[in-house]
């Protein structure tokens, strides 16, 4: 199978029916439908270092645009410094934008908010509770729950990320990869509409990693869950991501949006096949390979 | 091609660490203990080659013999109780006052820059000499004394929990805005516990300090108190009496914070262990 086939398989595999009326797939710019979950239109972001003047100001995202649907598996990459995850932060409600709109459920984002959790590169445990209690932190604070009810959810979260025997251990007796489950686990508990992931696993081994990134999509995938997964690792977004989006170096945007072919939940074997070292190939193609964007083309 | 990565949950080792080898005390202990009981000897010896005369250097058995004589007489028990006041009462207001003070300060900059100045001055000036001062405004009796007391272990508990409160972890704070805890829920849930072990070791220096502070106050003008009775007994030459209370202070010193090292293994159980 060539490349071109491979990516001809382009089609929306999961919600055909959501994706498949916008014909060409790969364009950056999707038109909102009726149906997005999270829309970005034209979001501009500067960043102007702590300290320092006014007029010193970086432009760090510029006209980026990405539409999610509901159980939309989506995943970010681009070269580092290039505003990916300052434009996850923009999701997430800690920073401003200049400009354009940012809309979940066709409200705007007002700041953070439990509708929208995210898991951080470092697991960032609160390390005077017990596991247990740091799964259950989130529901706390929404104080929607009795204590009981969210020690339940915390212990069936527990057992879902596979650490059901490490309830009533501290963070620093787990490994860095238990610990980073235990991250997912508490963003997983209050049940966010949107689940943000911040290159959750850079700082993981690479063996724990694949694991770990099998685990992460057999999770979201039983639960529905709607992600944006931000990465450096062009492997780590094909293998998870339905759509990988691509983002150009600074001021950021969205050049393309490539969208993986692979049926969830997926093998670790996927990994291994040509069609899917052929799909890192195209994407890491248009990381390093052209100076800007590649206007118009079209993956078909 | 076979993949190599299985996923498969990792499963809990059987709790507790297995039995300590029984039969012999931690190494602590022994070490500690020895290094005691030879500075007790060596004492002894020196004391015993008389190279100084008693009434200079006495030895651990006159210093025994003082305590059995202090303790002979009923007079011991309003001392001991003068001082505990002090020592108490000067303790809890320098916690009920410096621990919430500190706890604000941090919390919120603005009141830190605010009192930031009048704390390190007040900090970096001998609290002893104002002892004067307080004797003045307050009168020799018990009201200055704890005065004192108190200005000796506030700063240590204050600058303590305030730094507790500063040094927090940026990371967990900004988990606990993610999920859109409010002020009050940060604080209650993130500053509050992990400040305790900054508040725990502020409140060990804080014992130290009002330890000092009960010497101190009680050496101009007191009629009862271990620091009078040390004084006296130096004024006459009756040094094992002098060492006896040193003992006591001592002895104080090592119980309360060896019950504030308690509350920390209690509240602060999460460390990892060295």
């Amino acid at each position: 199978m060539s490349r071109k086939q491979a990516l001809a398989g382009a089609q929306p595999v999961r919600r055909s029916s959501a994706q498949g009326g916008n014909g060409p797939v790969a364009e950056a710019s999707t038109p909102a439908g009726p149906t997005a979950h999270l829309s970005a239109r034209d979001v501009r972001i500067e960043y102007r270092a702590p300290g320092s003047t006014a007029s010193d100001v970086t432009l760090a995202v510029d006209n980026a645009n990405l539409e999610l649907r509901r159980n939309d598996f989506v995943c970010v990459v681009g070269p580092s410094g290039c505003g990916k995850t300052t434009f996850l932060n923009a999701i997430a409600g800690f920073i401003p934008i200049q400009g354009g709109s940012l809309e979940l459920d066709g409200r705007a984002i007002p700041g953070p908010g439990p509708d929208r959790a995210m898991v951080f590169q470092q697991a960032s445990l609160l390390p005077w509770r017990k596991v247990l209690d740091n799964v259950s932190y989130g529901l706390e604070l929404g104080r929607s729950m009795k204590r009981a009810q969210a020690r339940d959810r915390a212990r069936e979260l527990l057992d879902l990320v596979g650490l059901a025997g490490f309830a009533d251990r501290y963070p620093a007796q787990l490994s860095g990869g238990m610990q980073q489950r235990v991250n997912l686990a508490r963003a997983l508990a209050v049940e966010p509409q949107l689940l943000l992931l911040d290159e959750p696993f850079a700082s993981i081994d690479a063996q724990t990693r694949e694991t770990m990134q099998g685990e992460l999509l057999r999770i979201c995938t039983a639960r529905d869950v709607t992600a944006l997964f931000v990465t450096h690792d062009i492997t780590e977004a094909a293998f998870l991501g339905d759509r990988v989006c691509v983002f150009s170096p600074r001021p950021g945007h969205i050049v393309r949006e490539v969208v993986v072919p692979f049926e969830r939940p997926r093998s670790q074997r996927v990994r291994r096949s040509p069609e899917f070292l052929a799909l890192v190939d195209e994407i890491a193609e248009t990381l390093y390979g052209g100076t800007g964007p590649l206007p118009g083309e079209v993956i078909d | 091609m076979a993949t190599a990565i299985q996923t498969r949950p990792p499963t809990a080792p059987s709790p507790g660490r297995g039995p300590r080898a029984s039969g012999w005390p931690s190494p602590k202990y022994v070490y500690g203990t020895s290094a005691v009981l030879a500075v007790l000897v060596l004492w002894q010896l020196v004391a015993a080659l008389r190279i100084k005369p008693a009434i200079v250097l006495p030895g651990p058995f006159d210093v025994a013999k003082a305590f059995g004589q202090l303790f002979s007489t009923d007079a011991i028990w309003a001392d001991l109780l003068t001082s505990g006041r002090e020592l108490v009462y000067g303790l809890v207001i320098a916690t009920v006052v410096g621990l919430p003070l500190g706890l604000v300060i941090g919390w919120y900059s603005r009141l830190g820059y605010l009192l930031n100045p009048l704390v390190t001055f007040l900090y970096a000036t001998p609290r002893i000499a104002l002892t004067p001062l307080l004797i003045i405004w307050l009168g020799i009796g018990d009201s200055s004394k704890i005065a004192i007391v108190f200005l000796m272990a506030v700063f240590p508990i204050l600058i303590n929990s305030a730094s507790g409160v500063q040094n927090l972890d940026a990371a967990v704070l900004r988990v606990a805005s993610c999920f859109g805890a409010g002020h009050l829920q940060i604080f209650r849930t993130i500053a509050l516990p992990g400040s305790v072990p900054f508040i725990v070791s502020g409140l060990r220096l804080a014992v130290g300090q009002a330890l000092i502070g009960v010497f101190v106050a009680e050496l101009s003008g007191a009629t009862h108190g271990i620091g009078m009775l040390m004084n006296t007994a130096g004024q006459q030459f009756q040094t094992s009496i002098v060492f006896a209370g040193l003992f006591l202070f001592a002895i104080t010193g090592v119980v309360l914070t060896g019950l504030l090292r308690r509350v920390e293994r209690r509240y602060a159980a999460w460390r990892p262990r060295d």
